[in-house]
């Protein structure tokens, strides 16, 4: 098993390297850079000298290798280089994101769990029945809308109804306080986007219960559970549903990776200062070092939600250890 | 997710490759209802586009401010929008813009993935190694910062939209396909064709590219569906099709902006034809799984 | 709803401080309170010599102060100039117009406790305007008329300069020239303030959360005794339009202070009432395309007039001003100011004339002779709506009218600017001209082939002999028949640029909000000093 999680471990490296250098080459392919950005504003006047100062100072005329290096070298020392943008360490720029997309993503995984499983479970035990096709086209159409259609919706009808009923129109809050700070402020602005998104992410949680549930359905020892005279639900719960779970907790462990980050216009939206807006707005800025670290933050943790998710079907399965 | 399986078993394909699949395609109105009007949406989708020009009495770019905000009346059915453009009209010429993005970028996409992870599947070894580790890469990265990027150093226009949803495509269906794949590798009917002589692309063509089939016209039709909704959230960060383009991501996100009070028909109904589009490209889809899938068929 | 639109009427240049203004500050201003108020756009740093963005202005602008400002009572006239720090009227020129002694008032702090004298302005116009190496200064080019700056006593600084300027004193009114204190540039050098704050001005910094937003607390000891009202600000960033609407709708934000479009303050007002009130005013802000004329065929004065003549710009006026934030017809002059040009005098320019089937005819025959009866090309803009591309896809559809196949090639604003500015790739590209204080004589410098801020890739003798002679005019009236001239060459013999229409600020916000008049610019007027929450 140690061997097995070394040689994973050992795959890891380079992806990330490869990560690294493929975000490193596109960002500085293109052109435009953070210089010209900052200082353009609102067409009024701008000297190349001015540009050329910011350049330098950022580091921009340096050779592709040294800056290259200077990237790569700073995992070493855990010094992950200042935005090109606002001069802030990236570290700081990307904690202060982290903690509000973590909470978002957690709350969002708990709502499609909710919302999944148990219509996952109906929509098997009872297939091709009318109910069936309710809980398909229930799940499909969270995936079919447009993630911002179903955000402004939400917050227009929060606030035309809330008009309608107490008078004075309530919008959940725009800034973000911490859980600690003011519980009741935190839960209602995020409630909101972690509701959008489990019913989005949901349907392909819903889609891979059904299809493993009906799987393990089939198989020879629960139909001997049925010939020995067990009930249907006794059936499910007792022996169907725990083999069934396997796939779809790897289903949402991968989907929560792509959480992170990956919720660009559902922030902007709900107005959420997080990973994702930081993500284009560090893109359109060609805010280079703030984008890259960016990325391998996303990368890896796409990496390690993979790695514990294949530890853990080695775990399950020796054949894969041993392939 | 790591346990494949076949889906058709190799020998019975040498002799009729297609039969079986059409086959399968002909009961399915029968056995999935839902799949059948998903089918029936993407039909009607494709009839509008084709047929734009003979539908619609109104020109789709031209403005007429005499007319801007017209609640839906008679003379225009579904209301106009700031600029006095007929709603419906642009409604199906946006089809148009939507299968065509969605169609080639649901097609490359998927070829490239399909030549790429059957590729890697067959050949096996260092090369499968590097191409596992470089789609890693790319897998990583959400679906909307990659095609984000793209069009933020390329510019806007439909054709970079096109590039830019295709790019992400490839590995995800790179992946699916090769796992389909895998399996077939280590059938001793691949050994006994490579001793017979057969040369790698005759039996990548004849024997494993048949049995991915299903993963990949899923995948397709995942896709389509996928890259609407791409597009849909590229013209909402401003980086989508754009104007004058008849489009409904643009239309929806420049009604949703401004008019979603005043004048709601404006982004109403550029939102359900994307919602629906998407919506029977996913429920054919889904069907289609479940069709090509044995084992998800009827017990 | 309440509705004041200053600015037409307003913008008289006796510099009295109007009614309009009079109305609303009638009532005592009750102090305390924190204003909410939400901003577009984030900001790369604190130093407001460095930045051009509003985004800064509006947290920032709060700390400091300035040496003259614009009357918070009458912030529409383009004349009327207050002391802030100095003491007193805004001095008048002597020496023949080449000599400003402004005196400064006594007992200022900065926030960390550091007296002011005159040697913190020095320093800090020595900033803006003699930048050593390596120091950015966004608007060093507006001051090239000063010779020298002395500060004979701690409470004097005297401005000399090369020839007498009427765009001397509007420039000093600038709201990006915070007054920094001597002690910290000389301690921490020129970048410190991209980081830190410490200024002069009514509110003292306390935090900033990236990309959330800014916070500062009343400065007790502020100079202007009996403000600020306020006990606090709060700058919350927001991005999107749709949710700084939703956030004054739902009184998490009170304001905002650059604008919205038309249909968002129907919308408000049809929510709320009386609970919103609505402040309009021109803006000094236009649109213009920019021909390339380094492309053919854009080198072609002919091509160029013919994509004038197609644009109807009073029809324009009258529907985009429904659906977007611009509305006025005008020239190269802000609408109304003294030196703009009168409505008999706009219409014999090119494209400005009110048949416009009579123009777009000219404009077809202009492009036949030119031999481009069927002229297709690309239409560069920039990929923010209000009102980039809505006025693109007008354009679009008016060049169509005489026979031209455009397409619009849209850019996010980084590689929009770069390729404006730098890479120069593109054909005809929108541009635009925004100032803060409204000063014709130095805004029009936009036109001239060799201004930093011209993209047209053209040099005009012609023009720059014109705009010298208007700088260094004494009168009025020669500035104003000068004006006319360079206008007449700019946008009509020679057509280097097509001006569209001038943008429109339409500021609604939560009725309690007191004391905020609209400026001509997002720019102007932002200390938030006169401001408090009737509450």
């Amino acid at each position: 098993m140690s061997k097995y999680l070394l040689k994973r471990l050992l795959l890891t490296i380079p992806t990330l390297l490869g990560a690294a250098l493929l975000v490193f080459l596109l960002l500085r392919a293109f052109p435009g850079d953070v210089c010209e950005i900052r200082l353009a504003g609102t067409g009024m006047y701008v000297d190349q000298e001015q540009i050329d100062i910011c350049r330098e100072d950022l580091g921009l005329n340096r050779s592709l290798a040294w800056q290259f290096w200077d990237f790569v070298s700073g995992y070493a020392t855990w010094d992950l280089g200042n935005s090109m943008w606002t001069g802030k360490p990236v570290t700081h720029e990307i904690a202060l994101r982290f903690q509000l997309s973590l909470q978002v993503a957690i709350m969002a995984t708990l709502v499609a769990t909710i919302i999944a499983i148990p219509l996952g479970i109906i929509s098997a035990v009872k297939q091709d029945t009318w109910v069936d096709y309710v809980v398909r086209i229930f799940s499909v159409f969270g995936t079919a809308m447009p993630a911002f259609w179903l955000g402004i919706l939400i917050i227009l009808l929060l606030l035309i109804y809330t008009q309608k009923w107490f008078g004075a129109p309530w919008m959940p809050p725009i800034e973000y306080k911490a859980p600690w700070e003011d519980l009741g402020h935190n839960l209602s602005q995020l409630i909101w986007p972690a509701v959008a998104t489990g019913y989005r992410y949901s349907a392909v949680a819903v889609r891979m219960t059904r299809s493993a549930l009906l799987e393990v359905l089939r198989e020879d020892y629960v139909r001997t559970a049925r010939a020995k005279g067990m009930m249907e639900s006794v059936v499910i719960n007792r022996h169907a549903l725990k083999n069934a779970l396997l796939p779809v907790v790897t289903i949402i462990a991968l989907e929560f990776a792509f959480l992170m980050g990956g919720l660009v216009v559902t922030e902007q939206v709900f107005n959420l200062n997080g990973l994702g807006k930081l993500f284009v707005d560090s893109v359109l800025q060609h805010d280079y070092t703030l984008t890259q670290q960016l990325v391998m933050l996303v990368v890896l943790i796409f990496v390690l939600t993979n790695l514990v998710v294949d530890l853990f079907y080695a775990w399950l399965d020796p054949r894969i250890r041993y392939s | 997710m790591s346990t494949p399986h076949l889906a058709v078993d190799p020998i019975e394909l040498e002799d009729a490759p297609r039969a079986p699949l059409l086959l399968r395609m002909a009961s399915l109105a029968k056995r999935q209802p839902l799949g059948f009007a998903g089918l029936l949406v993407v039909v009607m989708m494709v009839f509008a586009a084709v047929f734009a020009p003979w539908l619609t009495p109104y020109n789709p770019l031209e403005n007429s401010f005499e007319h801007m905000l017209v609640a839906p009346s008679a003379e225009f059915w579904l209301g106009t929008d700031q600029f006095g453009r007929d709603i419906l009209t642009r409604i199906i010429y946006g089809a148009r813009t939507a299968l065509f993005v969605g169609f080639i970028c649901a097609i490359v996409g998927a070829f490239g993935g399909l030549v790429l992870g059957v590729g890697s599947a067959y050949f096996g070894g260092k090369v499968d190694l590097l191409f596992q580790r470089v789609m890693d890469v790319f897998m990583a990265f959400p679906l909307i910062i990659m095609a984000l990027a793209i069009v933020a150093t390329l510019g806007t226009g439909t054709d970079k939209v096109i590039i830019a949803i295709t790019i992400p495509f490839i590995p995800q269906c790179a992946r699916v396909v090769r796992s389909s794949a895998l399996s077939l590798r280590e059938i001793p009917y691949v050994d006994a064709a490579r001793a017979c002589g057969f040369s790698h692309l005759r039996i990548i063509m004849r024997h494993m590219i048949p049995n991915v089939m299903a993963p990949f016209l899923i995948m397709i039709t995942t896709f389509v569906g996928q890259a609407i909704l791409l597009e849909a959230s590229l013209s909402y960060l401003g980086l989508g099709v754009q104007e004058p383009t008849a489009a409904w991501g643009l239309m929806l996100q420049g009604g949703a902006e401004e008019y979603a009070e005043s004048a709601p028909w404006v982004p109403i109904f550029p939102g359900i034809a994307i919602t629906l589009a998407v919506f029977g490209f996913n429920l054919f889809g889904d069907a289609l799984r479940d069709v090509l899938d044995p084992k998800l068929r009827n017990r | 709803m309440k509705r004041f639109i200053p600015g037409l009427v307003a913008a008289a240049v006796a510099g009295t401080a109007l009614g309009l203004a009079g109305a609303a500050s009638a009532q005592t201003p009750k102090m305390g309170g924190k204003l909410t108020f939400v901003v577009a756009s984030s900001s790369p740093s604190f130093d407001m010599h460095r930045e051009t963005t509003f985004g800064t202005v509006h947290p920032i602008a709060p700390f400091y102060s300035l040496l003259i400002r614009v009357n918070p009572e009458n912030p529409q006239s383009p004349t009327d100039f207050q002391c802030d720090l100095c003491e007193g009227a805004v001095p008048k020129a002597t020496n023949d117009g080449k000599k400003y002694t402004f005196k400064i008032r006594s007992g200022i702090k900065f926030h960390d406790g550091t007296p002011l004298t005159s040697a913190d302005i020095k320093a800090t116009y020595d900033k803006i305007i003699f930048p050593g190496e390596g120091v950015p200064s966004s608007r060093k080019a507006f001051y090239t008329m000063v010779e020298s700056i002395e500060t004979p006593d701690p409470s004097t600084v005297v401005f000399n300069l090369k020839f007498p300027s009427g765009a001397f004193l509007p420039a000093m009114a600038s709201p990006f020239n915070g007054i920094y204190s001597k002690k910290d540039l000389d301690t921490h050098g020129t970048d410190w303030h991209t980081k830190n704050v410490n200024g002069t001005g009514p509110f003292i910094f306390v935090n900033h959360v990236s990309g959330a937003g800014v916070e500062g607390k009343k400065n007790p000891n502020y100079h202007h005794k009996g403000q600020p009202y306020l006990d606090g600000f709060q700058s919350i960033e927001a991005p999107k339009m749709a949710v700084r609407l939703q956030a004054i709708r739902g009184d998490r934000a009170a304001i905002e202070f650059r604008g919205f479009p038309p249909k968002a303050r129907d919308d408000l007002v049809k929510a709320l009432g009386d609970q919103i009130t609505v402040q309009e005013s021109d803006w000094n802000c236009v649109l213009l395309m920019t021909p390339n004329h380094k492309v053919k065929p854009f080198d072609d004065p002919r091509v160029r007039k013919a994509l004038t003549l197609a644009l109807d710009r009073w029809g324009g006026s009258q529907y985009l001003s429904q659906i977007a934030i611009v509305k006025t017809v005008g020239g190269v002059v802000f609408p109304n100011h003294p030196l703009a040009a009168k409505e008999t005098e706009l219409t014999r320019l090119a494209g400005y004339g009110k048949d416009i089937e009579k123009n777009r005819a000219e404009a077809k025959k202009l492009l036949a002779d030119a031999g481009l009866s069927n002229l297709e090309f690309a239409f560069t803009n920039r990929g923010v709506d209000q009102p980039y591309t809505v006025v693109g896809t007008w354009a679009i559809d008016q060049w169509s009218k005489i026979g031209a196949k455009v397409e619009q090639k849209v850019l996010p604003t980084g590689p929009f600017y770069d390729t404006l500015r730098k890479t120069k790739d593109f054909q005809v590209a929108m541009d635009f001209n925004c100032q803060s204080v409204v000063n014709p004589l130095a805004d029009v410098s936009k036109y001239l082939g060799s201004a930093g801020n011209n993209n047209g890739a053209y040099e005009d003798p012609v023009l720059e002999d014109l705009f010298q002679q208007m700088n260094r005019s004494g009168s009025e009236s020669e500035q104003y028949n000068l004006m006319r001239r360079y206008e007449r060459r700019a946008l009509d013999e020679a057509a280097h640029m097509l001006v569209t229409l001038w943008w429109y600020k339409i500021n609604p916000h939560r009725s309690y909000v007191k004391g905020w008049k609209i400026a001509p610019s997002h720019y102007l007027n932002q200390q938030l000093d006169n401001i408090w929450l009737d509450k």
